[in-house]
């Protein structure tokens, strides 16, 4: 039994008048993981999770939770709990009430409840709480709760809406690290579903990126970042430099892409490019080495001369954009974060240099299809 | 000094018409009428003060078995009202989207565009012995003969809820639009039915909803004139017509200022132990 996934999903599709949200999706979730649905905002994962939470029926396919087929099961039947993304607390009920609302429903006696609400509680950091009103917490104290009335019924699933949108970003941080924790402790499976990269890479054990109803990539974040499958992953997870080029020539598992700025570099062989083939280059700015002296990178398949042009100071993440002397290119380069170029000016000139394999590369999309 | 008593005369200015309002119409016919209700006629133009008009309603039957009837009557009214709009209402605030519930709340509010006596008459052309309903199930062939659906406590009940319907949908509109989706949804999800969503999340949500819905309702069907004069016929005696009957018929002002003062304290009363029973508060309420 234990092998059996926690969520399945087989082909679902979902259309809204001509319009596809989902599109044929399938995947599944093994048991105890953190699994997280990574897309931009209609990209249709919204869809896609209030299926699995039986709020909107699939047209096509079929939603399998422990290994029983959901088609046709209304949404209080289903062993899915959700934490919506406004939180959906009842203003009405005490957190205690809240907390208890999902046990009163199974017909659990009172005692019973009290004392599992109790134990729930503290368990989200919230011992005392249990008497006040809804509007009487915070905005961490509320997803807690919202967390903990969900988790108290013991569900298979616990589905996870962009909860932490509306908290400010100290207290995100703070939250992200807590649910990881919290999932890693009760081993439940959480679906998460985000727009945002870096609650989807630090919390995940997997990720799926999502875009125009159909996954992307499925895989772990290093997976994603590092070797993305697709122009779109590329592109939406992390930051990148892209340039659109053709390829010039293939030599020896390598391209050498002419960009539409005018510059010429070497990538390594993704799919199948040929001479002549229009092309994406992705170049994330943190592997491109950046130095005052030509000698600091004399041993880079990419290697070119630039200045300064403008300088973004953000502690650890900070950046310099550095316009290439031989060509229109503008890159953004990752300052390292030893403070080695901290006086560093706007004006002065640096030695930019990157690996062939450090870039990613992908066909440009056909003329007239989206994306 | 100059820029306060400026002040002064602005806010005096500001208040003046609610003041007069409040004033002339409410509080001075009031007391007027309650110095008259304490007033006893012994000869022509002879007056002594005393309780013999409010002692007067308790000694003759037909008064306060027409003041009961009125009150439950009322009531009943009020909760059949309730009953029939709240699904309305939900359907509208809840189920429509843009301008399907544009028009549908228009098409609420239609009716109130033509007099109360127009409506009335509306349903007696319906009701009455030669009337539509009438003259329908004999073409139908299930009755043989015209009935008369006019003239009894069910008539009178169906003109007054039709009266009351939008002063419950409005209120209960109000308070279900801001009745967020996903609160019924995570009722739902959290292993909840229709009927618990129902009871533990929407209606405690609408309370002040339903609570000022049926205070309004309330007060207008106790103080209606209309509809039970015409609808209810001689059989179904209102309050109201027997206060008109004390001004208007018998010229007793006195008898009738009595009356109008124990309709008073009977609304008022029943509004406050609705209040308490709904554990509601009246400045929640009224909102």
């Amino acid at each position: 039994m234990t092998d059996l996934p926690d969520l399945e999903v087989r082909n679902v599709t979902k259309r809204f008048g001509p319009y596809t949200a989902v599109d044929r999706i399938s995947f599944s979730i093994p048991r105890g993981s953190f699994f997280s649905i990574l897309g931009p905002s209609g990209c249709g994962k919204t869809t896609l999770m209030r299926m699995i939470a039986g709020f909107t029926e699939p047209d096509e396919g079929e939603i399998v939770i422990r290994g029983k087929s959901m088609n046709g099961v209304p949404p209080n039947k289903r062993p899915a709990s959700m934490v919506f993304q406004h939180l959906a607390l009842f203003p009405m009920m005490s957190v205690a009430e809240n907390v208890g609302y999902g046990l009163r429903r199974q017909g659990i006696a009172k005692p019973q409840i009290a004392e599992r609400v109790a134990g729930i509680l503290e368990r989200v950091g919230l011992p005392d709480a249990g008497g006040k009103s809804i509007d009487q917490l915070s905005g961490g104290q509320k997803q807690r709760v919202a967390i903990a009335r969900c988790l108290v019924l013991d569900p298979d699933l616990l589905l996870l809406d962009e909860p932490l949108g509306a908290l400010d970003l100290k207290l995100r941080e703070h939250m992200k690290i807590e649910l990881k924790q919290l999932q890693a402790e009760i081993g439940t499976t959480f679906v998460y579903i985000t727009h945002d990269q870096s609650e989807a890479l630090v919390m995940s054990d997997r990720i799926a990126v999502m875009n125009q109803g159909q996954f992307e990539q499925i895989g772990a974040g290093q997976e994603l970042y590092y070797n993305p499958d697709t122009r779109f992953v590329a592109g939406f997870v992390g930051n990148s430099n892209r340039w659109p080029g053709r390829v010039e020539a293939v030599d020896n598992g390598t391209l050498r892409v002419l960009t539409d700025d005018g510059l010429n570099c070497q990538v390594s062989v993704t799919g199948q490019a040929s001479a002549g083939a229009a092309v994406e280059v992705f170049l994330r700015p943190e592997v491109v080495a950046i130095s005052r002296e030509a000698e600091g990178v004399s041993d880079m398949a990419n290697r070119l001369r630039g200045s300064v042009r403008n300088l973004l100071f953000d502690g650890a993440n900070s950046t310099a954009y550095v316009a290439d002397q031989g060509s229109k290119a503008v890159f953004a380069v990752a300052l390292p974060q030893t403070g080695r170029l901290a006086d560093l000016k706007p004006g002065q000139e640096v030695h930019l240099g990157w690996d062939a394999a450090q870039a990613n590369c992908f066909l440009a999309p056909q003329p007239g299809a989206n994306g | 000094m100059n820029q306060r008593s400026g002040f002064r005369v602005g806010l005096f200015l500001l208040l003046a018409p609610g003041v007069l309002w409040l004033g002339l119409l409410i509080v001075l016919p009031h007391a007027e009428l309650f110095l008259v209700s304490l007033r006893e006629r012994v000869a022509p133009r002879v007056y002594e003060s005393g309780l013999t008009n409010y002692l007067e309603f308790f000694i003759e039957p037909l008064y306060w078995n027409t003041f009961l009837r009125t009150a439950t009557y009322s009531v009943m009214a009020t909760a059949l009202t309730l009953l029939i709009a709240f699904p309305v209402a939900y359907y509208i605030a809840k189920m429509l989207r843009g301008r399907p519930k544009n028009i549908l709340f228009l098409l609420c509010l239609l009716p109130f565009w033509v007099s109360e006596l127009v409506r009335a008459l509306g349903w007696i052309i319906l009701l009455r012995e030669t009337g539509v309903v009438s003259t329908f199930l004999q073409t139908l062939g299930l009755v043989d003969a015209p009935v008369e659906f006019l003239y009894n406590d069910a008539a009178m009940l169906v003109g007054l809820i039709y009266t009351s319907m939008l002063f419950m949908v409005i209120p209960l509109v109000g308070a279900l639009d801001t009745l967020d989706d996903s609160l019924i949804e995570a009722g739902y999800n959290l292993g909840g039915n229709g009927f618990v969503v129902l009871r533990e999340i929407v209606i405690p949500h609408a309370m002040p909803g339903i609570v000022s819905g049926c205070i309004v309702v309330f007060m207008l069907t106790l103080g209606n004139y209309v509809t039970p004069t015409l609808l209810g016929g001689k059989d179904s005696l209102w309050f109201t017509e027997q206060i008109y009957n004390q001004f208007i018929l018998r010229f007793n002002w006195e008898q009738g200022s009595a009356f109008g003062f124990l309709l008073l304290a009977l609304s008022s009363f029943i509004v406050w132990a609705g209040l308490k029973l709904s554990r509601q508060s009246l400045g929640k309420v009224m909102t």
